[in-house]
This record gives C-alpha cells, sequence and structure tokens, in this order.
C-alpha cells in the first residue's frame, strides 16, 4: 500500500528532493552520495537529471548547434522536455510512494530563463504543472570557483553554457564568467522567495553531505522503506 | 513591444514598426479553412500585396518531433502542449515576424486558438494556455469559420474516407467509437472557440454555405484593413435560390443551407 503521510508540499505520497546549483558548484556528486545513502537505508529511490528525454534532446542538440534558438523556443523546447519528463518518470514514482531525486529541477530554467530575458511570470506559468518539491538543496558557490572547476576538468565549455547567444562578450571564458553571474544572482533570488535551503558549497564533500543526510532526518520519519510499501498497509 | 503581444514580451524583438498585416483564419477541419486561405492569397495577391502563408506543424525546428510523437500516442497533455507552442514559438520568430517587419501580409491558416482549444480539450486550465501564448503577437484580424459538426463530419469524410484520429480526439478515450468521439471532441473544441471568440474578438463566418459565399464574407472583412472597398457580391448560389426553376426540375435543390 503506498505512504499513510502526503507531503505537505505537494501532496503526493513520495518525497521530492531536488539539487540546484550552478555547474561546478558539486551539486551532482552529492545528489549521487545522497541517492546511494537513502538506497542503502531501504528507500525506493528514483533518480532523474535535467535534459535527458529521448522526444526533445535531438531537437534540442540540432538547434543549439546550428543557432536555431531565441530565447523564447530555447525556454519553450526545455519546458517541453521537462513535462514530459515529469509526466513519465517523475510523477508515477512519486505517486507510487517513492523518494525522487532531482539534479536540477524547474528552478533551472527560472533562472536560465531569466538570465536570458525571458518574463519571470510567464516561465513559472508555463511550468506551473510541476509541484513544490519537499526541500530544494541550492549549491552557493562564488562564479570564480566554477570557472577554475571547469577549467582544471578541460571539458570544453559549450556555446549556451557560455552564454554566448547573448553576445555578452566574444570570449569564450568572459561571456561564461558574466552568464553565470547572472545565474547566481537570480538563483540567489530565488533562494530567498522559493525557500532553497542553501549549502556553501567550497567546504569539504563529507561534512556537506553529513548535512545533508542531518537535514532529512525529520521528513523520513515513519516514511516507508520499499519492504513496508510492499508488502504492510 | 507587449502592446502587439498577448501581454509578455517577446525577447529579442526589436522591429520598432511590424507595418505587415496579420489576418488568421481559424476554424475545425473541414469548415473550408484550406481553401478560404487558398482564395484569400490569390485575391490580396492580384491586389498587390505581397502575401507569406503560414499554419501549424511547419517550424523547421520541430515538426518532424511533433509527428513522431503523434505516431507513438505516448506524450502526456502538458508535453504536447509545450511541444506545439514550440513549434508555433519558432515560426513567429522566424517567419511571422522578418515578414510582417518586412510589410508583407501574413496570411496563418489557424493559430494560437486552435492550440489552446486543443490543450483546454485535454485538462489544461484557460489561464494557462493563455499565458503561455502571452508571446504572440496580436493579429489584425481573426476570422473563425464556423461549421456545424455535421457539416465538418461529411468533409471529412468527403475528403479523407474517414475520419481523422486526432481530429476525432480518439486519445482522450472520450469514447473508443471513432464516430461518437468526433462529435464529443468537436462539442469541447467549439466550447473553447465560443469563448476565445468573445475574449479575443473574432469575426465569425458561418461557413456552412459555399465557398464563394464564405469567400465574400471574409473578403467583406480584410478589405477595410487595406482601406479599400470590398468585391460586389457574388451571385447568389444555385442551391440557395428560392423557387428559381420549376420545382418539377428533379432534386439538385439541397435540404436548406448545407
Amino acid at each position: 500500500m503506498i505512504s499513510e503521510t502526503p507531503s505537505p508540499s505537494h501532496g503526493y505520497p513520495g518525497r521530492l528532493l531536488v539539487f540546484e546549483g550552478l555547474d561546478g558548484s558539486g551539486k551532482s556528486t552529492q545528489a549521487a552520495l545522497l541517492g546511494k545513502w537513502l538506497q542503502s537505508q531501504g528507500y525506493r529511490v528514483f533518480f532523474t537529471e535535467w535534459n535527458s528525454s529521448e522526444l526533445t534532446a535531438s531537437t534540442i542538440r540540432r538547434g543549439k548547434k546550428k543557432g536555431l534558438l531565441t530565447p523564447t523556443t530555447f525556454s519553450l523546447l526545455h519546458a517541453t522536455d521537462f513535462a514530459d519528463r515529469f509526466e513519465r518518470r517523475i510523477l508515477p514514482p512519486l505517486r507510487a510512494g517513492y523518494i525522487v531525486v532531482c539534479d536540477r529541477y524547474a528552478f533551472t530554467a527560472f533562472v536560465r530563463d531569466a538570465a536570458r530575458g525571458c518574463d519571470p511570470a510567464w516561465v513559472r506559468n508555463n511550468y506551473s504543472f510541476a509541484p513544490r518539491p519537499d526541500r530544494v538543496f541550492y549549491f552557493r558557490v562564488p562564479v570564480s570557483v566554477t570557472l577554475k572547476r571547469k577549467l582544471a576538468s578541460r571539458l570544453k565549455i559549450n556555446y549556451y553554457e557560455a552564454g554566448m547567444d547573448l553576445g555578452l562578450s566574444d570570449d569564450l571564458n568572459e561571456s561564461y564568467s558574466r552568464f553565470q553571474s547572472r545565474l547566481k544572482r537570480e538563483y540567489d533570488r530565488l533562494a530567498g522567495t522559493d525557500r532553497f535551503t542553501v549549502i556553501d558549497s567550497r567546504r569539504p564533500v563529507e561534512e556537506i553531505q553529513r548535512d545533508l543526510r542531518a537535514d532529512l532526518r525529520p521528513l523520513l520519519e515513519n516514511f516507508p522503506t520499499g519492504e513496508r510499501l510492499m508488502h504492510d498497509g | 513591444m507587449t502592446d502587439r503581444t498577448y501581454g509578455t514580451h517577446l525577447p529579442g524583438l526589436t522591429a520598432e514598426e511590424l507595418p505587415g498585416k496579420l489576418i488568421v483564419i481559424e476554424g475545425a477541419d473541414g469548415s473550408g479553412r484550406s481553401t478560404e486561405v487558398t482564395l484569400l492569397k490569390d485575391w490580396l495577391e492580384v491586389a498587390g500585396h505581397a502575401v507569406v502563408d503560414t499554419g501549424l506543424r511547419r517550424s523547421d525546428l520541430v515538426s518532424g518531433q511533433i509527428d513522431q510523437a503523434k505516431l507513438g500516442h505516448t506524450l502526456g497533455a502538458n508535453t504536447m502542449a509545450l511541444l506545439y507552442s514550440v513549434d508555433f514559438a519558432d515560426q513567429l520568430e522566424n517567419k511571422i515576424v522578418p515578414a510582417l517587419a518586412a510589410g508583407s501580409t501574413v496570411l496563418a491558416d489557424r493559430y494560437i486558438y486552435t492550440l489552446m482549444a486543443r490543450a483546454i480539450a485535454r485538462g489544461a486550465s484557460r489561464e494557462w494556455a493563455r499565458k503561455l501564448y502571452g508571446f504572440a503577437l496580436k493579429p489584425d484580424l481573426v476570422i473563425f469559420l464556423d461549421a456545424r459538426p455535421v457539416i465538418l463530419l461529411h468533409r471529412s469524410i468527403g475528403k479523407y474516407g474517414s475520419l481523422d484520429y486526432w481530429e476525432s480526439g480518439m486519445d482522450l478515450c472520450l469514447s473508443r467509437d471513432l464516430f461518437e468521439s468526433f462529435f464529443l471532441y468537436q462539442d469541447r473544441l467549439s466550447k473553447e472557440f465560443d469563448w476565445m471568440a468573445r475574449e479575443y474578438g473574432f469575426h465569425r463566418v458561418d461557413a456552412n454555405r459555399m465557398p464563394t459565399q464564405v469567400h465574400w464574407d471574409v473578403q467583406c472583412l480584410v478589405a477595410p484593413l487595406y482601406g479599400e472597398q470590398p468585391p460586389p457580391a457574388p451571385p447568389p448560389v444555385e442551391g440557395d435560390r428560392p423557387a428559381a426553376r420549376p420545382p418539377a426540375s428533379r432534386g439538385r435543390r439541397r435540404a436548406a443551407s448545407g
């Protein structure tokens, strides 16, 4: 049977945990560790990432490559992608009473689209089918740190990640810094309006993970494990 | 530039002036839309206006995705509605706006209203759909070709030999019977068009009649946009002419009008 205590945030029996932050903020590492721990505790965990649905992945790739995307189509295409992922992969486990861990959620869109000049109220409306998460962990880090990590990893900074479509600068690194600063300003603003749990991401990995687990304990009190979901109630 | 759109600014829209005219023809499948678009385009071009025609599901960006998704029948309602909005936005920005900026007339075979009606019929709220398309340009004229469902039915069968799965709203599971589903779905759509006709100031044209009659009504609505006089009325259609020939001349008369 399905959990007895629906979430106060969205009313579904499952729990929705969201990890947000700039690229290179360490959120994916922490999300993966947390997911592992939750599974080890016997919970059913579902994991989703941003921008991974089969429906639009090829269009987004093609559109980006050919420079076909404007702020409006960029925004709507990502909303489509998210809706598909939400309807297929987030909502069903949430209704079945599982813990869904999202490496990025609608807030990523709010932040990016605002930085590209879309009307924030319009973007929010487009995503209004997405329920409020139980927790949004925001991994806050100075842009200079993410740039250093990026350069050290020798991953090429891509055109849209650097916001090159906005014409902030012809220099890729310079454009990246400016665009990421815009994103950070938006994240910082949402941290207040959307009650993010802000995490100083410059601290050691272990310490952050310890804090996350401690933070979740009250939320998971009486929350059924996979075993209980199947056989109890 | 929010005064030219339905409330949301379109980022990157810099053309200070869009001198062209945007004319929208809305109506269900079988309402005679494509016929009217062809006639209207000809007429405008003969009068010396440059015309660019546009429709749904024609964008370079995602039209292929939409066709594919429809074959799979697996998309959720929000996803489908948003996917159509990408297609529309792409055409608006890459085709409609540039054409209007160049002073052309854009003749749109359907516009956001059909997309909104479909989304709402599938469970979206009117408010959500209205805001989603807040970035769309307000047309200079919206003409709604209004035809009774039974007319749509006969035209659809006459044209395709059958009813279309999507135009019958079969994905909504209103009925497993195609014929019944068609009427239930068209009924839902027409409720939404009624609401939008008021909200967005549609001009209704009775599309239960012959194409020449419909076309003349449309011409009368379009001509003033260009400060022109409408052409003279077409001769009345045979079927509509009362008692022009002896009733004995066999049953060429159709029952009432259409």
